[in-house]
C-alpha cells in the first residue's frame, strides 16, 4: 500500500511539470526538451540553497525564475533566431547539463539532515500521509492559478496563439513574444517539480533528468485522452485531468515494478508505455 | 486614410526564383471607400493587402495609414486600425476556443491583452446579440469549440468579430472563395452591411466579378504587380460585367 501512496506523492510532484508540458505541447504545440534540463536545474538549485540552510519556502522564486530564464532562452533562440524549437530545445538542455553540474560541483548531492518543505509542514503524524497533504496542497495551488491566468484575456490570447498565429497577429498579439512567455512558465512550473522531487527523494543528482520529458508529455497524452473522451471544456478540468494523467502515470510505473520488471528496464517500459498511450486512439479511430 | 508610395516587392530576390509582386505602386484610399480588387492569379492581390495589413513589409517605398507612417510597423501593432478576414475560414478563428473566447480576443483587438478576466454576462449578452443578427442559430452555443462549425459560420463569425472592437480600416481576402454559392453571398451580404453601418474603410479582394461588380464603391483591376484599372462608382454602376470578362481575355 505504502508502495502506491509514495508513487501517488511521485505524481504530484511531477504534476507541477505535466501541467508545464501542457502549456508547451498542447497550447503552443512546441515539443520542449528544455524540459530535461530545466528539471535537473530546480532540484540543483534547491540542493544548494537547502545546503546553505535557506528556507525551503524561498527557495521557491529562485527555482520559478531559474527554469522561466531556461524556458526564456529557448523561446529566444527558437522565435529570434528562427531555429526549429526542437532544436532549440536540444540545445538549452545540453547547455544547462554543464550549468547544472558546474552549480553543483559534483555528480549528486544528498538532502539527508536539512529541513526540507515536507519536513518544515506537518499536517499528519505519519510522514506518508503528511507528504500526500503537502503534495496535494501545492499541487491544487498551481492548479488553480494556472486555470485563473488561462481564463484571463491574456490566457486567451496564449491558447489562440497555438491554434492560428495568423488570427492572433491580426488581433494585436506578439506571437513571438507570446512564446516566449509561455515557454517561460513551463519551464518554471517544471523546475518546481525539480524542487518536489529532489526534497522528496532527499537528493539531487545530474542525470535525474534525463527522459524525464517522456513522462511529462505521457501525463499530457493521458490527460489528452480523457479530455477528448469526456469532452471537457473547462479549462480548470482540463488542467484536473493533466494531474490525474501525472499520477496515473506514476502508478503504472509503480504497478510495473511491483510485478517484478527490472527497474533497469524502467525507462524502456516508461517509452513503451507513452507509446500505447499514443496508440490507443488511433487503435480506435481506425475501427 | 491609406496611402502607398511607390511601393515594390520583391520576393526571394537574387534568386532563381526571383517574383516582383508588386511594381512602383501607387494608390490613396479615402476613408469609408469600399474597394474590389480583381486580378489574374499571381497579379499581386494579396500581396497588396499583405502590405496593407503589415503581414509582408515592402521591399520600397512608403506606406502611411490616418497619415502615420507604418511602414515597419509590425502586423500585430497595425491591429489598431486594421480587422482581417482570410480567404481560409480555419485562420480567422482559434479552432480550439469557444465562440465566446474567439469573440473575447476580438473585442480586445487595439487593446493590452491584461491578466484579467474579461468574459462576464455584460459580455456573454453583447456576443449573443452580435451572433443572433446572423440568423443562424449559433447564439446558443457560446461554449462550444469554434472549430466544430462549418467554414461559412467560421467565417461569418469572423466578420462579426471584425467589428467587436474599433475598426477603421477592413480588409477582405477572397472570404467567399473557400464558401458554397448561398453562404458566400450571406458573407458579402453581411461585411457589406457592416462597412455601412460601421463606416470602415475597406478593401474586397476577389475572383468572382459578380461580386467585385456588385459590392464597393471603386474597383481596381491588377496585373503584373500594377494596378492597371481604376474604376470609380459612378462609371463602376455604368460597368457591364461583360467588359468585366473582357478585361481578362488575352
Amino acid at each position: 500500500m505504502e508502495f502506491y501512496l509514495t508513487a501517488l506523492v511521485l505524481g504530484l510532484c511531477l504534476a507541477s511539470m505535466s501541467l508545464g508540458i501542457f502549456i508547451s505541447m498542447k497550447i503552443f504545440r512546441i515539443p520542449d526538451i528544455t524540459t530535461d534540463g530545466s528539471y535537473t536545474l530546480g532540484a540543483v538549485l534547491t540542493a544548494i540553497l537547502l545546503t546553505h540552510h535557506c528556507s525551503a519556502m524561498l527557495i521557491i522564486p529562485a527555482v520559478l525564475l531559474a527554469g522561466a530564464l531556461a524556458g526564456m532562452v529557448t523561446g529566444i533562440i527558437h522565435t529570434f533566431v528562427k531555429i526549429d524549437a526542437l532544436l532549440s530545445g536540444i540545445l538549452v538542455m545540453t547547455a544547462l547539463y554543464s550549468i547544472n553540474l558546474t552549480l553543483l560541483g559534483r555528480s549528486n548531492l544528498p538532502l539527508l539532515d536539512v529541513q526540507n518543505i515536507f519536513s518544515s509542514l506537518t499536517f499528519f503524524s505519519a510522514s506518508v500521509f503528511n507528504n500526500l497533504a503537502l503534495g496535494f496542497v501545492f499541487i491544487s495551488l498551481i492548479t488553480g492559478i494556472m486555470a485563473y491566468l488561462l481564463r484571463t484575456d491574456f490566457g486567451i490570447a496564449m491558447r489562440a496563439t497555438g491554434n492560428s498565429e495568423p488570427m492572433t497577429r491580426a488581433l494585436g498579439i506578439n506571437n513571438n513574444k507570446m512564446k516566449v512567455i509561455g515557454l517561460a512558465m513551463a519551464n518554471a512550473l517544471t523546475a518546481l517539480s525539480g524542487y518536489l522531487v529532489a526534497q522528496y527523494q532527499n537528493f539531487t543528482d545530474i542525470n535525474m533528468g534525463i527522459g524525464i520529458v517522456i513522462t511529462g508529455l505521457g501525463s499530457v497524452l493521458i490527460g489528452e485522452a480523457l479530455i477528448k473522451w469526456w469532452n471537457i471544456r473547462s479549462i480548470l478540468w482540463q488542467l484536473v485531468v493533466v494531474v490525474s494523467g501525472s499520477i496515473l502515470f506514476q502508478l503504472v510505473l509503480a504497478f510495473t515494478l511491483s510485478i517484478g520488471v527490472d527497474p533497469n528496464l524502467l525507462k524502456l517500459v516508461t517509452a513503451a508505455f507513452v507509446l500505447l498511450i499514443v496508440l490507443i486512439p488511433r487503435l480506435k479511430k481506425s475501427e | 486614410m491609406i496611402e502607398l508610395q511607390n511601393i515594390s516587392k520583391v520576393f526571394h530576390k537574387g534568386q532563381v526564383n526571383e517574383v516582383c509582386a508588386l511594381t512602383d505602386l501607387f494608390l490613396t484610399i479615402q476613408k469609408e471607400e469600399f474597394v474590389s480588387v480583381v486580378g489574374a492569379n499571381g497579379s499581386g492581390k494579396t500581396t497588396l493587402l499583405n502590405i496593407i495589413s503589415g503581414a509582408v513589409l515592402p521591399s520600397s517605398g512608403r506606406i502611411r495609414i490616418t497619415e502615420t507612417d507604418v511602414t515597419r510597423l509590425p502586423e500585430y501593432k497595425r491591429s489598431r486600425w486594421i480587422a482581417r478576414v482570410f480567404q481560409d475560414p480555419l485562420k480567422g478563428t482559434a479552432s480550439e476556443l469557444s465562440i465566446l473566447d474567439n469573440f473575447r480576443l476580438a473585442a480586445i483587438r487595439t487593446q493590452p491583452k491584461n491578466l484579467i478576466i474579461g468574459i462576464n454576462d455584460v459580455f456573454k449578452k453583447k456576443v449573443r446579440d452580435s451572433i443572433a443578427t446572423l440568423g443562424m442559430g449559433l447564439e446558443n452555443k457560446l461554449e462550444q469549440a469554434i472549430g466544430t462549425l462549418s467554414g461559412g459560420q467560421r467565417q461569418a463569425l469572423t466578420l462579426l468579430m471584425s467589428v467587436m472592437d474599433d475598426t477603421q480600416i477592413l480588409l477582405l481576402d477572397e472570404p467567399s472563395a473557400a464558401l458554397d454559392p448561398r453562404s458566400a453571398t450571406l458573407i458579402l451580404k453581411t461585411a457589406s452591411e457592416l462597412i455601412s453601418q460601421y463606416k470602415l474603410t475597406a478593401i474586397l479582394i476577389t475572383h468572382n466579378l459578380k461580386e467585385a461588380q456588385l459590392y464597393g464603391n471603386r474597383l481596381l483591376q491588377m496585373s503584373e504587380g500594377k494596378i492597371v484599372r481604376d474604376v470609380s462608382e459612378e462609371e463602376k454602376k455604368r460597368l457591364p460585367l461583360s467588359e468585366m470578362y473582357a478585361w481578362f481575355d488575352i
